[in-house]
């Protein structure tokens, strides 16, 4: 494990002056980008994402469709300059574990078996990255899916959560992740209270996991209700 | 359909081969089977068979960690396992070498910082390969109790300027014995040791890495349906009770 140079916690605030169940500033804006069905722009104090939804449309070739119910297809890919050393264009395997998990953290939301034979394409780009970039990926897909008017059981709230200098945390930046004793990103449905995407790296006790996952649905609802203010909104100016 | 009837061969709490909700097929662990590795196991959870390698080198070490050595894990399903796999790097492969890797990292299996040659300059690099030969489920505990063994049976080469092979200096350093455990989940019922046909209808799979000391090292939630609070505590009380049995096949 890597050792921070400074503690990451001085008398009870982080590096960054938050609390330990404390989330970072979030800005969520829909349909940023026109040319997709659905698009929505997430950030998480420097952490920044943009996703876009394509279809529901038919999918091609025609042998991979599922005569039963929409194909989820999901890519989640971190762009070369949004960490400090440039990384190299296109996927690693990284990011094809995550667009992986994202997809599975999705999908269960989505009223597939209401379009047979079609696919749903959705992209997310990390624009810039100091932290939680799947969860705040899937707040993106989530918010980009609902924009594009695809039918869906609940939205997808994402979090993080973790240990740092011996603290239970919530939504890590990019050096506490770093420097983390755990790190548990955490997707869930918040009217549903269902958990579609659990990760867990580091070393923890049955106990703390379950404080993180209780620490993190009930912030989540900071989150959801941010979600769902960035959805009216659009309406708003409609209106 | 047959998915239909393991379905609900799981809800009468019954398994396609007749085993209980929370047993584990017979398990076999080699090691030392590979003579050109330094370390390796054959690991069998039924007929599902993994073969882990472990090839040590020496290489620079990573700017952020200059004092430690470095772990790289990698999985190869290879079409000879398994009719559902294609050459080629896939999906699955490298969830599962991610899966397997945060269990041997976050459990710190290996004392990586015994692991420096020269700081900043030269350091040892473990390269654990996971070669699946027959898939017949459950490939996480297997490739994560094969990679645990495979480094139990490592051995340190000499190194004088170059890497001496066939020589040894004494044993790769091991710190603990993380291990993975897989839960199925099917409606209410949760299972252990999910058979290939058990996970292909699993609505939800859990892998859950414990320690000997029953700390938590690596989660990975699979599979599309969510799962609640209370079937992630039932699950890691599964996984911390079946990580012991597990252990006892390591010597």
């Amino acid at each position: 494990m890597k050792k921070p140079e400074e503690p990451l916690i001085k008398n009870g605030k982080r590096l960054d002056g938050r609390k330990p169940d404390e989330i970072r500033e979030i800005e969520m804006k829909v349909g940023v980008i026109s040319s997709a069905d659905g698009s929505a722009y997430v950030r998480f104090g420097k952490t920044i994402v943009v996703a876009s939804v394509h279809g529901p449309r038919i999918l091609h070739p025609r042998h991979l469709q599922d005569l039963e119910k929409a194909i989820v297809n999901c890519r989640y890919l971190m762009v070369p300059f949004s960490v400090e050393e440039r990384t190299k264009p296109g996927p690693d395997r990284r990011s094809i574990e995550i667009s992986k998990v994202m997809r599975l953290a999705l999908e269960p939301v989505i009223f597939v078996e209401n379009f047979p034979r079609s696919v749903i394409d959705i992209y997310v780009d990390v624009l810039q990255a100091d932290g939680s970039t799947r969860v705040t990926s899937i707040n993106a897909a989530s918010l980009a899916l609902a924009d594009a008017g695809i039918p869906m059981r609940d939205l997808v709230v994402g979090l993080s959560g973790g240990k740092i200098d011996g603290t239970l945390v919530l939504d890590l930046n990019g050096k506490e992740d770093n420097y983390s004793e755990a790190d548990v990103p955490i997707a869930f449905m918040p009217n549903k209270e269902k958990i579609t995407l659990l990760q867990m790296d580091g070393e923890l006790t049955k106990k703390e996991v379950k404080e993180i996952i209780k620490m993190v649905m009930k912030a989540g609802k900071i989150v959801y209700e941010k979600q769902k203010e960035a959805l009216l909104k659009k309406y708003e100016e409609v209106i | 359909m047959f998915a239909n009837y393991i379905i609900e061969l799981i809800k009468e709490e019954k398994r396609v081969d007749n085993r209980s909700l929370d047993e584990i097929r017979e398990i076999k662990v080699e090691t030392g089977i590979i003579e050109r590795a330094e370390g390796s196991a054959r690991v069998k959870f039924g007929d599902t068979e993994v073969i882990v390698g472990v090839k040590l080198d020496v290489g620079e070490p990573f700017p952020d960690t200059p004092d430690q050595g470095i772990l790289i894990t990698s999985a190869e399903l290879s079409p000879v396992a398994s009719p559902d796999f294609e050459p080629g790097i896939s999906e699955n492969a490298i969830e599962l070498a991610r899966v397997v890797d945060r269990c041997i990292r976050g459990g710190r299996a290996i004392d990586l910082d015994k692991l420096c040659i020269e700081e900043g300059e030269k350091v040892w690099m473990v390269f654990v390969d996971i070669q699946v030969v027959n898939h017949r489920g459950n490939l996480m505990d297997a490739s994560a109790l094969g990679a645990i063994a495979a480094l139990m049976n490592t051995r340190l080469p000499k190194y004088e300027e170059r890497v001496i092979r066939g020589e040894y200096k004494g044993k790769l350093p091991i710190l603990h014995k993380p291990l993975l455990v897989t839960i199925g989940k099917i409606g209410d019922k949760l299972f252990v040791d999910p058979y290939i046909d058990e996970e292909k209808v699993a609505e939800a799979m859990i892998s859950i890495g414990v320690r000997e000391d029953d700390m938590v090292c690596a989660i990975q939630k699979q599979g599309s349906a969510p799962l609640t609070l209370n079937e992630i505590d039932r699950a890691l009380d599964i996984a911390i009770r079946k990580s012991k049995e597990l252990r006892k096949h390591l010597k």
